[in-house]
């Protein structure tokens, strides 16, 4: 049979979409797909576009790189884009001049932003927000701009608005309503919403129509109705979309009065042969702006070209993002009839706001708006969706949550099979438990087999929810192994390496693994317990494979493949003459230094190959390492103490220099922080740090399990007035058994907070010794401390190791690939 | 100095012993970066030194380890992997496959295809 042609005019999301699912469901290949895209590049996800300005790349952001097309035997014509269709002779011409028929075509244009016809919008430095060419762009114009201001304070305009922050600039938001999101938010509601975007540094201006755009040529100011103005040099207009309809209109289909291809359930146009979907499709009068509906839509009209039957009836435009660092998510209708009941709590103190609309009854929830905390959000959209009965009391459904209130009576088993749980790739609860059942038995292999949780990403948690109920129905326990190599946890590892004595990865991997190599998961894990007990070399000959880069190479991997340095200063204390010689070492290798947090002093910048003459020059000089490399030990920072301070008790640097030559070098499940204090007044901050010391009139308070960084966490005191002597002891044997029963990766504070009895297990352990391990503990500790031997010392002495240190195996050039610039006169990377 | 045969380019990366087992070493040919890996003594792979994420040179630095039984290499600056016998990313989402090569051992000496 002679192939059919399927045209596909424009390749955006949901026209990318429409050609993956028809690819996909035409295994007979039956038909030859041809799209047409206006742009350089093919689809991209829109979605995430505002991430171009932060990390991600055009790369990153593309849907699916040409090979994918080519693979599929798609046709995908770029850069070029239809400007005629023939309906008689059904056939398609574009600018370029390529003609072709078709047997269905498919209209997949999208929209254009709406730009308002206000006096002097040409102006340069006004701009839309819809391509990447747009945000090139806006990027290119903000390098000599400082101040910008988007016009509309919808969805889309707040992601401008916090786009042109993160270019450097100060924002504006410019709303004509009375209020942000309009479409979406009561008052209150949008009243906590400014008080959240002010507090992240951007201005709204409310009841602001715009009448002038001014300045000659380049945008200087903007003039409003009110008489009021504003000092601007970009604007961004986000004041809604209109759907791309030129190309219809022209050829004699249906449109809407208010524009768009009108289409039947079928998502067929008034041409039996043209379908159109997407931001272009205008069905039962309403345009749907959202992508979950085009995909829908896209696997609608796949399936009835294939021969299936794929009405499309409506859908969910229920919603959930993240905009300007904040949860914002609507589901359901969010327009109540009179008879509806409104139940809304607002906190403009915490910034959360949440609203259900319910049934006149009680009895069912009919949608909602979740602002600050939208946690809730894949439940509430749930018991919309399926017309789950609500709890008597539903206000508990939007209360913070407490352990139990998360859940819907019954959690997953109360939804039923049909629940969707993905609306970005159509998942629905009985797929899910299905792919369980057959043998997925993990989210990413649900996510692998089902495309579930691939999108958006916002069903995940739910989707983890269903998988889990699904794994406990099936009587399965959560895995707990290692890795796949490895079905024993890191602490049964310790144990298995620890009693018989094993000294190498392969012998344990022999006895008690599967494979023949390992993994990158259980490779560093063992070399990490192999350290912790055994404490030999890390980069000697059977262990270098198993180290991450960084213990591999001793030093701290940066983006651009070279590395920073880091040479021990106990306690931060320092002499001139070490100061100067760490100066001269950074100028020779032209380092760009940077004072840590940690009270230490580290160089960026170091090729691979100069890493041992450097490490020479500072060990001469009387440096060790300082393992900021590995999982071990950092630093332990310290106030002047009562040396010098006129209110300090104790002498902080001297012990905190003592307890670091202690602890220095000793491998552990993650890094270690600790700091020490001469008084009360806690200037070391020794409150969040692993293991801290504050030093009292009678000795010293000694805190554990405290954290900085991601999730903070205040130590717990575990005892006070404690002599030097003891709490050395104290803190032996808390390390000790943290390296011995700790998971992966995890530092003191999450371990603490998962141990059964916490801080006070932690007292009958260290200090009554109730589980009878002190002897072993403290064994341990004095085998680490006495062969303590600094890595880079070793390293620089012996010639095998050091010819590790090349980039090249065949040259002793340098990666040729770095290059460096220069800013606030240091070298950095380009 | 290259060998050519049957219109193919074999060019000598170094003594075997300068490959220790289970570690890549990163091999300069002309402009191009080839990270080789003695996988476990009998396989041996090469590929793209670049991680195709953000084109760093870094990947002869990164751990191998097996996944479902495909060899694989994860790069050292985020973790994502790739196999060392295809190129193809084996994370989540969208990323460029690697280039591979083919490599021979010949009388102590290690070869690269290019």
């Amino acid at each position: 049979m002679k192939q059919q042609n399927i045209i596909v005019i424009g390749n955006g999301m949901v026209g990318c979409k429409f050609c993956a699912r028809l690819a996909e469901k035409d295994t007979d290949k039956n038909f030859k797909i041809t799209t047409f895209c206006e742009e350089p590049n093919p689809a991209y996800d829109r979605v995430h576009l505002s991430e171009y300005f932060s990390d991600k790349t055009v790369d990153d952001l593309i849907l699916q790189p040409l090979a994918w097309y080519e693979e599929n035997g798609i046709d995908i014509h770029l850069e070029d884009k239809v400007v005629k269709i023939d309906r008689k002779k059904k056939t398609v011409t574009s600018e370029k001049g390529v003609e072709l028929a078709y047997d269905k075509l498919v209209l997949a244009t999208g929209s254009v932003p709406f730009v308002p016809p206000v006096p002097g919008i040409e102006k340069k430095g006004v701009f839309v927000y819809r391509t990447i060419e747009d945000l090139d762009a806006m990027m290119n114009h903000a390098k000599t701009a400082t101040t910008a201001a988007v016009i509309g304070g919808g969805l889309l305009g707040l992601e401008a608005a916090k786009a042109t922050q993160d270019l450097g600039l100060k924002s504006h938001v410019v709303e004509f309503a009375d209020r942000l999101m309009p479409r979406q938010v009561d008052e209150a509601g949008g009243a906590i919403l400014k008080g959240i975007i002010e507090s992240r540094g951007l201005d709204v201006h409310l009841n602001k129509a715009t009448t002038q755009i001014s300045g000659e040529g380049a945008v200087t100011g903007m003039e409003f109705k009110d008489g009021s103005t504003l000092e601007v040099d970009m604007i961004v207009v986000s004041a809604g979309i209109r759907p791309r309809d030129e190309l219809a209109r022209d050829c004699g289909l249906e449109v809407g009065e208010r524009g768009g291809v009108v289409v039947n359930d079928q998502l067929l146009t008034s041409d039996p042969d043209i379908y159109a979907i997407g931001e272009i499709a205008l069905y039962n009068n309403f345009i749907y702006g959202l992508v979950a509906p085009g995909y829908t839509m896209a696997d609608a009209v796949a399936t009835q070209i294939v021969g299936g039957k794929g009405d499309f009836k409506g859908a969910d435009m229920s919603t959930k993002l993240k905009l300007i660092g904040t949860d914002v998510a609507s589901f359901g209708d969010i327009e109540p009839q009179e008879e509806h009941r409104n139940l809304t709590i607002s906190d403009p103190h915490t910034g959360v706001y949440k609203r259900l609309i319910i049934t006149q009854d009680g009895e069912h929830l009919i949608g909602g708006i979740l602002i600050g905390d939208a946690e809730a959000y894949g439940n509430l959209l749930q018991m919309t969706l399926n017309k789950i009965k609500l709890p008597k009391d539903p206000l508990q459904l939007i209360l913070p949550a407490t352990d139990e209130a998360v859940d819907l009576g019954g959690g997953p088993a109360a939804l039923p099979d049909t629940a969707q749980i993905c609306s970005c790739e159509n998942v629905s609860k009985g797929e899910i438990c299905s792919a369980v059942i057959d043998g997925s038995r993990s989210v990413t292999a649900i996510k692998d087999c089902t495309k579930a949780g691939t999108g958006c990403g916002g069903c995940v948690p739910l989707l983890k929810k269903v998988v889990d109920w699904q794994l406990t129905e099936l009587g399965e326990a959560v895995n707990t192994d290692l890795c796949e190599c490895f079905a024993y946890t890191r602490t049964e590892l310790y144990e298995v390496v620890r009693v018989m004595g094993i000294t190498t990865f392969d012998e344990l991997l022999g006895t008690h693994g599967k494979g023949e190599v390992g993994c990158e998961i259980c490779k560093p894990t063992v070399a990490s317990i192999l350290a912790s007990i055994h404490n030999d070399k890390v980069i000697s000959k059977e262990h270098a494979k198993l180290q991450d880069s960084n213990d591999r190479f001793l030093a701290n991997i940066q983006k651009n493949g070279t590395y920073s340095i880091v040479p021990r200063v106990p306690g931060g204390e320092i002499t001139a003459d070490r100061l100067i010689v760490i100066g001269e070492v950074a100028k020779e290798y032209d380092l760009y230094v940077k004072i840590t947090g940690g009270q230490r002093i580290d160089l960026f910048g170091a090729h691979l190959n100069d890493l041992p003459d450097i490490w020479r020059k500072l060990i001469d000089a009387g440096f060790e390492s300082g393992h900021a490399y590995g999982k071990a030990l950092r630093t332990i920072k310290s106030c002047v103490g009562s040396t010098w301070c006129r209110f300090g008790v104790q002498d902080s640097v001297g012990l905190a220099i003592r307890l670091e030559n202690r602890y220095k070098g000793i491998r552990a499940p993650h890094k270690i922080k600790s700091a020490c204090s001469g008084c009360t007044r806690e200037c070391a901050e020794a409150q969040s740090k692993d293991f801290g010391v504050i030093a009292t009139e009678n000795g010293y308070n000694l805190f554990l399990g405290g954290n900085g960084g991601m999730k903070p966490r205040h130590a717990d005191l575990f005892a006070t007035d404690l002599d030097e002597e003891t709490i050395t002891k104290y803190i032996d044997r808390y390390l000790m058994y943290y390296i011995k029963t700790a998971d992966r990766l995890t530092r003191t504070s999450v371990w603490l907070e998962g141990l059964e009895g916490g801080i006070e297990h932690l007292k009958d352990v260290i200090i009554d010794d109730k589980l009878g391990l002190c002897e072993e503990l403290d064994k341990q500790m004095a085998h680490l401390v006495d062969t303590y031997h600094c890595e880079w010392k070793d390293a620089i002495e012996d010639p095998e190791k050091l010819k590790r240190f090349q980039h090249f195996g065949n040259s002793e050039e340098k990666d040729p690939n770095v290059k460096m610039i220069r800013e606030r006169t240091q070298v950095r990377p380009a | 100095m290259p060998e050519t045969t049957d219109k193919t380019t074999w060019i000598e990366a170094g003594n075997e012993a300068d490959f220790p087992e289970g570690l890549g070493v990163c091999i300069k040919h002309n402009d191009d970066q080839i990270a080789v890996f003695n996988y476990n003594g009998e396989e041996w792979y090469a590929v793209q030194n670049s991680c195709p994420h953000e084109d760093q040179m870094v990947l002869s630095r990164g751990l191998t380890g097996e996944a479902k039984g495909e060899p694989k290499v994860a790069c050292p600056l985020h973790k994502r992997s790739f196999s060392l016998r295809s190129g193809e990313f084996l994370g989540e989402g969208e990323m460029s496959c690697l280039n591979t090569y083919e490599v021979k051992r010949e009388g102590g000496k290690v070869f690269v295809k290019v």
